[in-house]
């Protein structure tokens, strides 16, 4: 996983509430067994039936940075929903509130996902809705959002911080703990059950 | 201090705990299936590890599969790709597969635990968000993402930091005609979509007490779309006598039985929310919007969004209503549906097919409905043909159907048009979830069998006449 320190980019305000990752990519694109490419899926309904969506403005082309209403990412587990946001070019999201899973998954395949509150968050989409064009800055090491005058500081699980930093792979941290994790399974009781 | 039901099964998977570190959680069994799976496979193979635990991995083929000429190959080649996918992981990886047409096949989440499986005090985790059903157990059951499934497939371990704690007690019991589905609706609409964000939701109470393992599953499925990660009901006579016997169950019975006994919240213990529900006051529940939360019982009417106090929920349920074409106002046993979908991990276990079956014995579809059933396992099928339901669906003029997730996502082509409007006994009504442009209402089997006889939302007690 790439590191992931500071990023700079423009934002695409999505001025929608309890957006669920079906929304998010629907099932249709689910079915590759790749891990890229999951951009054409991205919002797909609302991009192909509604010409005012905010991807499809061109002011807001380009933009690396969704922030969306509360209760972003609810639903289906599909990391798939992830992928798209990556593969179409955001490298954060902000909500003052996700899905847990989604929230989960952003942090595992290297997508910043940033609690900031409703007040906060509609300042940020009057902020990117008077200038399409202006930067916004999001610091993780500094823990905090800058927009214009703007500076916004958010909290973040210290360790999901650290790993999005070092662009570690969880896999083989935990693999350093092999030796607890033969321990746990000689003391599971006898009669537990094997799928064979 | 005592501990929660959740927190004693936690406690006891600990593997390491570390003072600002997630927990490392031990898992007892990972489901797998084609849809989530085939990039951690993919991430095993570029790093040269095996699966740590095939024998605590079982997959299945769900999501995509069809439900008729299941004997044929699958038409649609991307499907078929990543099901054959499936295939050729489980085999270079050692895992036990059951595949589309073997007689254990069916929805991870039906054939877990009907293989008995799925049991008390476990960890189970699958990459699909509805494995809380296994909560029905007294199992820590919860979604992942594909990120997941690779690490327990790798290590058959989860980097987790603890949960929340909240209990829903539902007392009474509930009326002729009211399921457990009502009840998970009642409680969806009650603390909304995002309520159970950070928890794990315990039910308990004399309501879910007096309720099936069936009805238990249907409850602790849907705990997700209040938004937590886990629903968990203790386990009790109900839950040994529907495992004794299976083909899983614990050879050391009496061991088993004695551990899962211990399995209960402490008297003394607290949760960090807690909600109560009577289920004396609870009638058949319909949704009306486009999130799980968007409901009301069958006898209300479509709410006015300026109805909500706030703005948020007021844009929400606009954006709803304008979806799903309808105005407020209108009483909600008056809109018209084009579908009927009785099946899913919520509501396809053999029960769920006697209760529709039971209202449709002697009526017929109505002419402008379509409607599919679709068991959510093939021994659930298999039961459901030897006791005759079968028929009874079919002398009604609804499809009879193979086992798969079907028409509660549309993966497969199961789909409803655009525009079409169903009742459905699945989970998920939100937009496109069962057909790009199709309109869902949430509902039990009970009201989709009504509904499908009247061809408007319906419950059975409409039918006497």
């Amino acid at each position: 996983m790439e590191k992931f320190r500071s990023h700079t980019g423009r934002v695409a305000p999505l001025r929608r509430s309890n957006v669920d990752t079906d929304q998010i990519i629907p099932a249709v694109y689910l079915k590759r067994v790749t891990r890229t490419g999951f951009e054409d899926g991205l919002f797909a309904a609302w991009r192909s039936k509604e010409p005012d969506f905010v991807l499809n403005r061109p002011e807001y082309a380009g933009a690396s940075i969704l922030v969306a209403g509360s209760d972003f990412g609810t639903g289906s587990s599909r990391e798939h929903a992830v992928w798209a946001l990556l593969d179409y070019g955001f490298r954060v999201v902000i909500s003052p509130r996700y899905g847990d899973i989604f929230r989960g998954n952003s942090h595992k395949a290297g997508l910043l996902t940033i609690e900031l509150d409703q007040a906060a968050v509609q300042q940020l989409w009057e902020y990117a809705e008077n200038d399409p064009a202006a930067e916004v800055t999001v610091d993780l090491d500094a823990r905090v959002v800058r927009a214009g005058d703007l500076e916004l500081t958010f909290h973040i699980d210290d360790y999901a911080r650290w790993r999005l930093l070092e662009g570690l792979d969880d896999i083989s941290v935990t693999e350093q703990h092999g030796h607890d994790i033969a321990a746990f399974e000689a003391a599971r009781p006898t009669w537990m059950p094997v799928t064979r | 201090m005592g501990r929660t039901l959740a927190e004693k099964v936690w406690d006891s998977h600990l593997v390491r705990q570390r003072e600002g570190e997630p927990d490392l959680l031990y898992i007892d069994l990972h489901l797998v299936h084609e849809v989530t799976s085939p990039q951690a496979f993919d991430g095993l193979r570029l790093a040269g590890r095996k699966v740590r635990r095939p024998e605590l991995t079982i997959a299945t083929e769900d999501h995509n599969v069809p439900t008729e000429n299941i004997e044929q190959p699958i038409a649609d080649e991307v499907s078929r790709i990543q099901v054959e996918t499936l295939r050729r992981n489980c085999a270079e990886f050692g895992v036990r597969l059951y595949p589309m047409g073997d007689r254990e096949q069916g929805i991870v989440h039906v054939i877990g635990p009907q293989l008995g499986l799925t049991q008390p005090g476990m960890t189970v985790v699958c990459g699909d968000s509805h494995t809380s059903t296994h909560g029905a157990f007294g199992a820590l059951a919860f979604g992942v993402g594909t990120s997941e499934v690779e690490h327990v497939l790798a290590t058959q371990t989860l980097l987790l930091r603890p949960f929340k704690t909240m209990v829903v007690t539902v007392t009474g019991s509930l009326q002729q005609g009211v399921t457990a589905k009502d009840i998970i609706l009642a409680v969806i609409a009650r603390i909304g979509t995002g309520g159970g964000q950070g928890y794990v939701i315990e039910y308990r109470g004399s309501a879910i007490e007096a309720l099936s393992m069936e009805a238990r599953m249907t409850v602790c499925n849907m705990s997700i779309e209040a938004g937590a990660r886990a629903g968990m009901i203790a386990p009790d006579d109900t839950t040994f006598e529907f495992l004794q016997g299976r083909p899983h169950a614990p050879a050391e019975w009496g061991a088993a039985v004695e551990y899962w006994q211990t399995l209960r919240t402490d008297d003394d213990a607290v949760f960090d929310a807690e909600v109560v529900l009577d289920a004396d006051e609870l009638t058949p529940f319909v949704t009306w919007g486009t999130n799980p939360g968007q409901g009301c019982t069958l006898d209300a009417s479509v709410p006015d969004p300026a109805s909500f106090a706030d703005a948020a929920d007021r844009a929400s349920a606009e954006q709803a209503l304008a979806y799903m074409d309808l105005r407020p106002g209108t009483p909600l046993c008056e809109i018209t549906v084009d579908t009927v979908f009785i099946g899913s991990c919520t509501n396809g276990r053999i029960e769920d097919l006697r209760a529709a079956a039971a209202v449709l014995k002697g009526r017929r579809v109505d002419a402008n409905v379509r409607m599919l059933v679709v068991p959510g396992s093939m021994r659930v099928k298999e039961q459901a043909e030897a006791e005759g339901l079968n028929r009874v669906f079919l002398d009604a003029g609804a499809e009879w159907r193979s086992a798969g997730c079907s028409m509660c996502l549309g993966m497969n082509p199961d789909q409803l048009a655009v525009g079409e409007r169903s009742a459905s006994t699945s989970n998920r009504n939100f937009e496109g979830r069962q057909g790009k442009g199709g309109r869902t209402h949430l509902v039990s089997p009970l009201v989709a069998a009504a509904t499908a006889v009247r061809g408007t939302l319906s419950a059975p007690a409409d039918l006497e006449d």
